[in-house]
């Protein structure tokens, strides 16, 4: 038996000897440094979650109906009637929000230890794309359970594109397919979010990653492998992918599976952060809901939105501020002069900076999820001069644009702060 | 005594909680069989008339321990086959003309608002003259709704047992809400033992593999 296997295999080799040597190229002879730490976890679940995502979004779209009138009631039946029906579903609608856990822990260890620096350029600039990707995919995908949140939360965000100057209002039109969201609008969402998306985002999954077997991993530690060869020109310090970590990342993918079945089995509403209640009543385009806030993993954009004040009555600095909050990322590997890459050798600017940076970003995301008014207003008298000085009394959007500026200037004074900084001399190895 | 104690206890938060918008914890109990089969014969008598509940089949009630036989005899008053699901007669016009909105469904009810909110809602209708049903409501102010379980409340023997009634009912629009919700759990509780053992391989695999590297 074994050896007719073997056969099979030889003649399909001598056919096609491709899949072998690129097994070898990204897999048994790939060598990665032997120091990855807990951070180096979440590229792999990004890709585990990748995969749940279009498995249970396949199987749910066998059921679920892209109209305006039967979108809400095909998720209830898909939630009723169909078997297993309410796995997918929350499989799917927990991995949503696993996908950004998971992602925003991988950018995370990029400004840990440096990864987006030379030679990673390019690695960094396909995964903010592939950020830019997901974050198009969640919208998307956000209208099609055609609730309230579902409906209000695409008004919003299509009107965002509104504010643009001069052709703003005609772009809003050219998304929506309608003066507002309707089903037309639904129906080129279901279209996008299940086939264009998630092809745009398969490739530049692919682009990562060759890109990032091209130069070889970063480390803890910041240290290029690849300096230091044995004689059979492999890296002391790297070992093969395949074993090694494929089944460290197994035991990853195990813990990360169970965290998940525990919200997904037990909490898959996530006390309204995973599932919003509002999204149980089904879209009413007459009734515009008091509180529209975003899914969480967008609040903290959201916030730099509402944050920013009008001027001359547009709302497009607002939206200006969060295109940039974003595109900026791009410029990062740039934007970082520090001689060494890991902040194992890094000094106390970048320390004070990157965690300044954390900070702002968790109060942004939860202050998205709040009313403007939920930490009160400021007691200011009538008249007063700070009554003048003051657009808006609101403790919150007061907290929020001090988020805002410490936010961009993580990136803004970049350059200055990291080329100043006292930097640790690196070693020639990395460290276990 | 006590009971005076209870109904001071049960009115106070129900009065407090107008002026600090909280509401009442519902005492509900999804395993409660007995509860839940309560509940849904309240639904069927009070709720469904004006509100359907038109993702729920009747015979998937089994879940609450019932036969097709009982379903049929005591809870389908609005549908000929078991298979059916909970819609009423009122159509969506008619519900707008006599209430100003049409009664919304029920299906997923308790999700959107949530056991403690509807807890709270039942519970605290007032008379007001001023509204056109005669009725008003401490956490839903002006509601289109009449108190619908006004006659149950006025025979119920003392507040508790009307309490009762109301969270039997709130017990039924949680499961109503989602009625997996019970099988999601104990699967649950399955899977994770079967990722458990899959960890204790997966890690004594690792720990085997990398034993030579330093």
């Amino acid at each position: 038996m074994a050896s007719r296997l073997m056969a099979l295999w030889e003649w399909f080799d001598a056919r096609m000897p491709s899949v072998a040597l690129e097994w070898r190229k990204h897999a048994a002879e790939y060598y990665a440094p032997k120091n990855f730490n807990f951070w180096y976890y979440f590229g792999v679940l990004s890709m585990l979650v990748l995969v749940i995502q279009i498995v249970s979004g396949i199987f749910l779209t066998m059921h679920y109906k892209p109209d305006a009138g039967l979108a809400f009631g095909s998720v209830e039946y898909i939630m009723r009637d169909v078997s297993g029906g309410w796995i997918l579903r929350y499989i799917h609608s927990t991995g949503a929000s696993a996908f950004f856990v998971v992602v925003y822990l991988h950018m995370f260890r990029a400004l840990l230890y440096g990864s987006h620096r030379e030679p990673r350029e390019l690695i960094w600039i396909f995964g903010v794309l592939i950020y830019l990707t997901l974050m198009a995919e969640a919208f998307l995908g956000y209208l099609l359970p055609w609730g309230q949140m579902s409906y209000w939360g695409a008004q919003v965000i299509v009107n965002l594109f509104a504010v643009v100057p001069y052709i703003g209002p005609d772009l809003a039109l050219w998304i929506r397919g309608d003066y507002v969201v309707s089903d037309a609008t639904l129906n080129r969402f279901f279209a996008l979010h299940v086939i264009a998306i998630p092809l745009v985002l398969l490739g530049l999954v692919v682009a990562h990653i060759l890109a990032l077997h091209d130069v070889g991993s970063n480390n803890p530690d910041g240290v290029e492998i690849k300096k230091t060869k044995d004689a059979h020109g492999r890296p002391v310090d790297g070992i093969a992918f395949h074993p090694y970590y494929t089944v460290k990342d197994t035991v990853g993918a195990v813990v990360f599976l169970a965290i998940f079945c525990v919200v997904m089995f037990f909490v898959p509403e996530m006390g309204g952060y995973f599932l919003e209640h509002n999204n149980f009543i089904p879209a009413d385009p007459l009734k515009t809901p008091e509180h529209i806030a975003p899914l969480w993993y967008f609040t903290p954009y959201y916030s730099i939105l509402r944050a920013v004040p009008p001027l001359f009555n547009s709302q497009f600095p607002g939206v200006l501020a969060m295109g940039i909050a974003v595109l900026i990322l791009f410029l990062l590997p740039w934007l970082d002069r520090s001689p060494v890459k890991s902040i194992r050798y890094r000094g106390p600017y970048y320390k004070i900076a990157l965690a300044l940076f954390v900070v702002a970003f968790v109060i942004l995301g939860y202050l998205g999820i709040e009313s403007t008014t939920v930490w009160g207003q400021f007691a200011v008298t009538e008249g007063s001069l700070m009554d003048l000085i003051l657009d808006t009394k609101d403790r919150a959007t007061w907290v929020a644009r001090v988020c805002t500026v410490l936010y961009f200037a993580f990136f803004v004074l970049m350059p200055w702060y990291t080329a100043r900084d006292e930097v640790k001399p690196v070693p020639d190895r990395v460290t276990m | 005594m006590t009971r005076r104690l209870l109904a001071a206890l049960l009115f106070v938060p129900a009065a407090a909680l107008a002026a600090a918008g909280q509401l009442d914890r519902a005492p509900i109990e999804p395993r409660d069989l007995v509860s839940l089969q309560a509940g849904a014969r309240t639904f069927v008598n009070y709720c469904l008339n004006c509100h359907g509940a038109q993702y729920m089949r009747y015979n998937r009630l089994g879940d609450l321990g019932l036969t097709e036989a009982q379903i049929r005899d005591n809870l389908m008053f609005a549908a000929d086959k078991v298979g059916e699901t909970m819609n009423v007669a009122m159509t969506v016009k008619d519900g707008k003309a006599w209430f100003g909105v049409p009664p919304p469904d029920l299906s997923v009810i308790a999700r959107a608002r949530g056991a403690d909110w509807l807890y709270t809602y039942l519970r605290t209708f007032y008379r007001d003259e001023k509204t056109p049903s005669g009725w008003n409501n401490k956490v839903f102010p002006n509601v289109a709704m009449p108190h619908a379980l006004w006659k149950v409340q006025e025979d119920a023997a003392n507040p508790v047992a009307y309490d009762r009634t109301v969270r039997d009912l709130v017990n039924f629009l949680v499961y109503l809400g989602e009625p997996a919700a019970q099988s999601r759990k104990s699967i649950g509780i399955v899977v994770l033992f079967v990722l458990g053992v899959l960890f204790v391989f997966a890690y004594a695999m690792k720990k085997a593999f990398w034993k030579d590297v330093r």
